[in-house]
């Protein structure tokens, strides 16, 4: 449904994109993750025709998003990720206008939209301006489906929005792609990656990985350990002073710790023992350390440990 | 006995009819990082605004950083520190100005200020962005300065809300290993967010629905209470029972 190859997009001296390559296929939801200024909204921006790219090229449905563009326009729905309905119209206006736009009646296409129109059906009279995060989530989403789009493009859809919502969210977009639409949703939240089929992620304008969550979580390449300890402040300390550590970082209550080749690969040391001493050392009080399973984002924080 | 940073008894306010903010108590010891969790709607911001001294409370009473809310709102807003992903800084002032332009808000001498200005920057290694104007750094580098920023004149409880929105895990972590660090010199961290992972790095949390508190507890306790492995679940859990409307 979707193909990139090779696109690089520069801004002056800024390269945004530096050739990102991938696929997505018919009825997918394929997650774009990482941070503000890896070049996500470069990306959407280009992929709905509304940047040019300098190289490479990329196409909607089998559309070339150069050549294609109002074409592709005519079957795609984007949420950008600033709020862009128009803030002064109530809820019902900025449907009917949408609808309008595009040539379509409200009713047209409402089985794909049914769910979410009951649930802003009670803020009708609303101004898009005074609704809750959550409901103007919901009310960009009803607009950019209004034409029953092929493919949706959403960008940061979940970002400033609480956790009931967001889980809210992502189940719609499930639904959605059951009746066949094709999705790229970008998000900073590592703990969306769990609702895509395959996730890529993005970091400087370059695609890192690709894959689905298991295949990332496989690529791990190096055993993982969990230290805790009573103060958080001093056990990172403690930690970056044990020489033999590559990389270690805040993790929920824990500190994740992996350590450098070498020290992986000597079968003669205990090094759980050896960092035990080291931290009884430096004073750190409850100390545990385990085994720990990664998740994706100990893989993205590997990955881009070079950077 | 270790000291408190935050008392609050039975506070609560309305507006007419609504009790936006229902018989809430808790405390928080000095140098903790209290995490204040509840979905949006819940109450959070206002009850926020009058621990800051911003907004008076119906009934009930706070202290906050020694002081109480209700009959010195001035000496509060002066001993706290206040940052927010929606606004902290200004964009088209520069670093230097942004730092000066708070120092002065604080009645920081002017040796101080720039004192405070070498001393922020160097810790964090921003000494060539000093001059460039705030809207063109990272965001995540506007993230940290402006968190430094609150700290400036040294108050002993520092308010953020949803400070850490949208920047990479690699971000986020050294922002919070600022946040430990100032826990560590006996800064009272009081934060925000809608990020459940960012939850789990709080001491203790609190968890506001429909304007009560519904829980208060270290991360693990409440894990632990609901039989689930992760705060977003017991974030879903304690949301769901909630009566009022996301409106």
């Amino acid at each position: 449904m979707l193909h990139i190859e090779g696109i690089e997009k520069d801004y002056g001296q800024v390269k945004a994109l530096q050739g990102i390559s991938f696929d997505v296929k018919p009825g997918e939801i394929f997650g774009l993750i990482g941070s503000d200024g890896a070049g996500k909204t470069t990306l959407f921006r280009i992929l709905t025709t509304l940047l040019v790219p300098d190289k490479g090229r990329a196409t909607v449905g089998g559309l070339d998003v150069v050549k294609d563009y109002k074409q592709i326009r005519k079957g795609i729905g984007y949420m950008p990720g600033r709020f862009s309905l128009y803030q002064d119209l109530t809820v019902d206006e900025n449907i009917d206008f949408f609808a309008s736009v595009f040539g379509v009646k409200v009713a047209d296409n409402m089985d794909l939209i049914e769910e979410i129109y009951k649930m802003l059906r009670p803020f009708g009279k609303r101004r898009a301006g005074h609704l809750s995060g959550g409901m103007k989530q919901k009310l960009a989403l009803c607009c950019a489906l209004i034409h029953a789009p092929k493919m949706l493009f959403l960008d940061e859809p979940t970002t400033g929005v609480d956790p009931t919502s967001r889980a809210e969210f992502w189940t719609m977009i499930r639904s959605l792609a059951d009746k066949g639409i094709t999705i790229l949703a970008s998000t900073p939240y590592m703990d969306e990656a769990e609702r895509c089929d395959r996730i890529g992620l993005i970091q400087n304008g370059k695609l890192i990985q690709t894959g689905t969550v298991p295949e990332l979580l496989q690529s791990y390449d190096t055993p993982l350990w969990a230290v805790y300890g009573k103060n958080k402040y001093l056990l990172l300390k403690a930690l970056r002073a044990f020489k033999s550590i590559d990389q270690c970082y805040p993790f929920g209550e824990a500190v994740h710790v992996n350590f450098l080749p070498e020290v992986v690969h000597d079968k003669t040391m205990d090094i759980e023992e050896a960092l035990r001493k080291h931290l009884l050392i430096w004073g750190i009080e409850e100390i545990k350390i385990k085994s720990q399973k990664p998740e994706v984002e100990d893989c993205y924080l590997r990955l881009t440990r070079n950077d | 006995m270790e000291k408190l940073a935050i008392k609050v008894k039975n506070l609560t306010k309305s507006f007419g009819h609504f009790k936006a903010v229902d018989n809430i108590s808790f405390e928080v010891k000095e140098g903790e990082i209290f995490g204040f969790l509840g979905a949006n709607g819940a109450g959070k911001s206002t009850a926020m605004r009058m621990l800051c001294g911003l907004s008076t409370p119906s009934s009930g009473t706070a202290e906050v950083a020694g002081f109480d809310v209700r009959k010195k709102p001035e000496k509060v807003k002066q001993r706290i520190g206040y940052m927010s992903q929606r606004f902290s800084l200004y964009e088209d002032l520069t670093v230097r100005e942004n730092i000066t332009l708070y120092g002065g808000i604080y009645g920081l001498t002017k040796a101080k200020i720039e004192e405070e200005t070498k001393r922020m920057t160097t810790q964090l290694k921003m000494e060539d962005l000093l001059d460039h104007l705030v809207m063109d750094i990272p965001l995540g580098w506007k993230q940290k300065l402006a968190f430094s920023v609150a700290l400036i004149h040294h108050p002993s409880v520092v308010f953020l809300d949803e400070p850490t929105g949208g920047v990479d895990p690699k971000t986020r972590r050294q922002f919070w290993e600022l946040i430990y660090e100032a826990a560590h010199q006996g800064t009272t961290i009081f934060v925000t967010t809608h990020y459940m992972d960012e939850a789990s790095y709080c001491d203790r949390i609190s968890m506001m629905v429909d304007g009560e508190i519904k829980a208060l507890d270290t991360p693990k306790a409440l894990k632990k209470r609901m039989g689930v492995e992760t705060m977003d679940e017991v974030f879903r859990m304690l949301a769901r029972k909630a009566k009022r409307g996301d409106d």
